[in-house]
């Protein structure tokens, strides 16, 4: 097999093949998280006294790291706009600005969970709790490896090598945003 | 980004697909790190065919406990209430897991969507052998739980809490976490594999192929990727969960904590069931295939196949508390999962007829392939109908968790797994391997598997009838149940099964025979319309010496006025 199989450069439907993987990756995960947050709004609706758990979130935490990860798609958007000229260099440079906004998520994430557990609310604490750690321990799971995916698609794209993949991982950055926009509300400021 | 192997580049081969087979390659990157997806399709193949020889040890032993309770067992000894526990357990996992999912979906999957479509590759060919390799690594892990101290899980493979939450209960820590880590490490290779086989079908068609000249089991492969795809996600979720309850001692299922061990059950069969329908299609697919050719007639309804599958994908999602009725779910829920259940007998039941239809007429050969192709309607249809009576909520009181429910799901899954497989294994052998397999072999084998199967589960359908409880070691303690008649119908099930078992043994002989003197396949040797009968038996690395084009339907049989019966997609007039 020397060059691309003939079955990479077919688009049958229109639709290049990457974006088309990309959005069937998504529908499992939209699954994968629509389970584990609607496991946890029927038990949020049996349980009203989970309030009194939800209103020890740090919702000021919550709140930057909101804007942190809006802020770092809006970089995601640029670098497309970027690759889609043709200019590889530049959609690297924005590529990275998106990671440090990842990093910068990770950070906060780190300082909030470690004083929470300092104070007592461990992954045992309650139902709450668990629910608390693992849905947003997955989230984190998904930033970290968003964060890679990117990293090595910038050090691609600085050789101007398969800018198209810049749109892809821009999707996929989006997608993780949106998750957190659902758990936002949900964990931290429904109480 | 090329897709040069380094063993390739070392020998400095720079010419074209035609004449890439004669590359000369090593035992390791051809057969073990090969990006084709046709020796994909043989590792997945060949892995199933092991696991499932595992999954059939396993039933032996604990049919024979059944059969003859607390005697020596051979090849195992006596077979201990722990040992029952793990051997059923692992026995379902295994055949649902790590044969039905890889030899029907990843196996078929991997090598007619790029043969039937036209095309020489998946499109991703390397997230295709990252697929395999995850799955052979849930493979050693799910073996490595057999053998950790406490031995493998014993919770059944459906896995409810609180047994499978607690080790105190389950008393399997370590094996209970291994199985639920290679239950989602095959998740994972199963949803890689999924997104290769959606996007090859949907993109790298054939010139000229539209989506209704695409051969019935591509699409029914595609659909349950889609199915499998769609509702895996809460039971990843699930596993993560349990496996926090398991390790960590958070309780998402522990009532005393605030969770509740329902919400498992509803996590799991809202996989568990499209589950069902994520093995019946490609099986149904399969069937679909040989049923034209061997009666040399056009696929009766394509369209409404086509409609009547997309129909089913979509109920299927609505089933699925149907497992649940028992469990304490309202009884107005238990009403609507009735009728959805119910209902989707009929989408299910018109393929049968369509089949059937297509059957009505034709010039029917009854090749070793078609054996099983009618076997495989024939049994499944009363797979089907016996679901009637588990699917009405009241009736359904009384059944649940008997033998009745074990005799059911064994007339659906063995039709589909066991059946489907050989219909579709003896069928694409010659394109496979470039020989055809022994005819009258392949007749024993299909006759006394099928009279086997029967004598196996038929009396388990009476057992269960008159109250035997599912997941008891030994009859012995429940006097009702001991009765020599009773216990009759137990030792004629595990005769049943050890012939299903021993027919099994003139199929490892007819691929011996075969392998070593088989007939030599022509390209097409069953006269057959689909672009896989272009490519030469077996297909070289890039499968067509020229890229196919598609003209036509695929089930141009017998069309008036033409000199031959059958009309090959490729073929321009």
């Amino acid at each position: 097999m020397i060059g691309k199989p003939i079955a990479t450069t077919r688009e049958a439907t229109g639709t290049p093949t990457g974006r088309l993987a990309v959005w069937w990756v998504i529908v499992s995960e939209i699954v994968i998280f629509g389970g584990i947050l609607g496991s946890y709004i029927m038990h949020r609706i049996g349980h009203p006294e989970w309030a009194f758990e939800a209103a020890h979130t740090n919702t000021l935490a919550g709140s930057i790291n909101t804007f942190v990860l809006l802020t770092s798609s809006l970089f995601a958007v640029l670098a497309h706009s970027a690759a889609e000229k043709g200019d590889g260099k530049k959609a690297a440079k924005l590529l990275y600005m998106t990671c440090l906004g990842g990093l910068i998520f990770l950070i906060v994430k780190s300082l909030e969970w470690s004083s929470e557990i300092a104070h007592g609310f461990t992954i045992t604490k309650s139902t709450f709790w668990s629910f608390y750690y693992v849905a947003a321990g997955l989230h984190g799971l998904h930033v970290i490896a968003g964060m890679v995916l990117m990293l090595w698609i910038a050090s691609l794209a600085k050789r101007n090598e398969e800018l198209q993949r810049v749109e892809l991982i821009g999707i996929y950055w989006h997608f993780v945003d949106l998750v957190w926009i659902f758990l936002f509300p949900l964990l931290y400021i429904a109480k | 980004m090329s897709e040069v192997q380094p063993s390739e580049a070392e020998h400095g081969h720079h010419d074209d697909h035609s004449q890439s087979e004669h590359h000369e390659q090593s035992f390791a990157s051809k057969y073990l790190f090969s990006l084709d997806h046709k020796i994909i399709a043989q590792q997945y193949l060949w892995t199933g065919i092991l696991m499932v020889l595992i999954g059939a040890f396993m039933v032996f032993v604990f049919r024979m406990q059944l059969a003859f309770p607390g005697q020596h067992v051979p090849g195992w000894g006596i077979v201990t209430q722990a040992n029952y526990n793990s051997l059923v357990t692992n026995h379902g996992t295994i055949m649902i897991f790590w044969f039905a999912m890889p030899v029907l979906i990843a196996s078929f999957g991997n090598f007619l969507i790029p043969l039937m479509i036209g095309c020489d590759d998946m499109v991703f060919p390397r997230i295709n052998r990252l697929s395999y390799q995850v799955f052979l690594l849930s493979v050693i892990v799910l073996i490595a739980s057999f053998l950790v101290p406490g031995g493998g899980f014993g919770g059944a493979w459906t896995a409810y809490p609180p047994l499978s939450a607690k080790s105190e209960y389950s008393m399997t820590n370590l094996g209970s976490s291994l199985w639920l880590i290679a239950v989602a490490l095959e998740f994972v290779a199963f949803l890689l594999g999924g997104i290769n086989f959606i996007t090859t079908a949907m993109n790298s068609r054939a010139p000229g192929m539209k989506f209704t000249n695409i051969p019935i089991v591509v699409w029914m492969i595609v659909i349950a990727s889609i199915l499998f795809m769609a509702s895996v996600g809460p039971l990843v979720a699930g596993a993560i969960m349990l496996l926090f309850d398991q390790q960590v001692g958070t309780g998402f299922f522990d009532p005393d904590k605030g969770g509740d061990p329902v919400l498992w059950q509803h996590l799991f069969w809202f996989f568990g069931h499209p589950e069902v329908y994520v093995v019946l299609l490609p099986a149904m697919g399969i069937v679909a295939e040989i049923i034209t050719v061997f009666s040399r007639k056009k696929l009766f309804g394509y369209k409404t196949v086509l409609l009547t599958v997309i129909a089913t994908g979509i109920l299927s999602f609505f089933v699925w508390a149907h497992h649940q009725f028992i469990a304490g779910i309202d009884p107005r829920m238990a009403n609507i999962f009735t009728v959805t259940t119910v209902l989707i007998s009929i989408p299910i039941a018109e393929m049968i007829f369509l089949y059937i239809a297509t059957l009505y007429g034709g010039s029917i050969t009854l090749s070793v392939p078609m054996l099983w192709a009618l076997a495989f309607l024939a049994e499944f249809l009363l797979g089907g109908s016996t679901g009637l009576f588990l699917g009405a909520s009241g009736a359904d009181i009384y059944f649940h968790d008997t033998y009745f429910v074990v005799a059911h799901f064994h007339y659906t899954f063995f039709p589909i797994a066991v059946i489907g497989f050989f219909a579709g294994f003896t069928y694409w052998f010659p394109k496979m391997y470039g020989k055809h397999l022994n005819e009258r072999l392949g007749q024993i084998h299909f006759w006394i598997t099928i009279i086997g199967f029967n004598l196996c589960f038929i009396p388990l359908f009476v057992l269960g009838s008159a109250g035997q409880h599912r997941r008891i070691y030994d009859y012995s303690n429940f006097p009702e149940l001991a009765t020599p008649g009773l216990q009759n119908l137990r030792v004629i099930a595990t005769v049943g099964l050890i012939m299903t078992l021993v027919a099994q043994v003139f199929f490892f002989i007819n691929l011996i025979v075969s392998f070593r003197n088989g007939r030599k396949a022509s390209a097409n040797p069953w006269n057959a319309n689909t672009l896989e009968w272009v490519a030469p038996s077996p297909p070289p690395h890039g499968n067509f010496a020229e890229m196919p084009t598609c003209y036509r339907a695929p089930y141009e049989y017998s069309v008036p006025g033409r000199d031959k019966d059958y009309w090959p997609q490729n073929e321009s007039s």
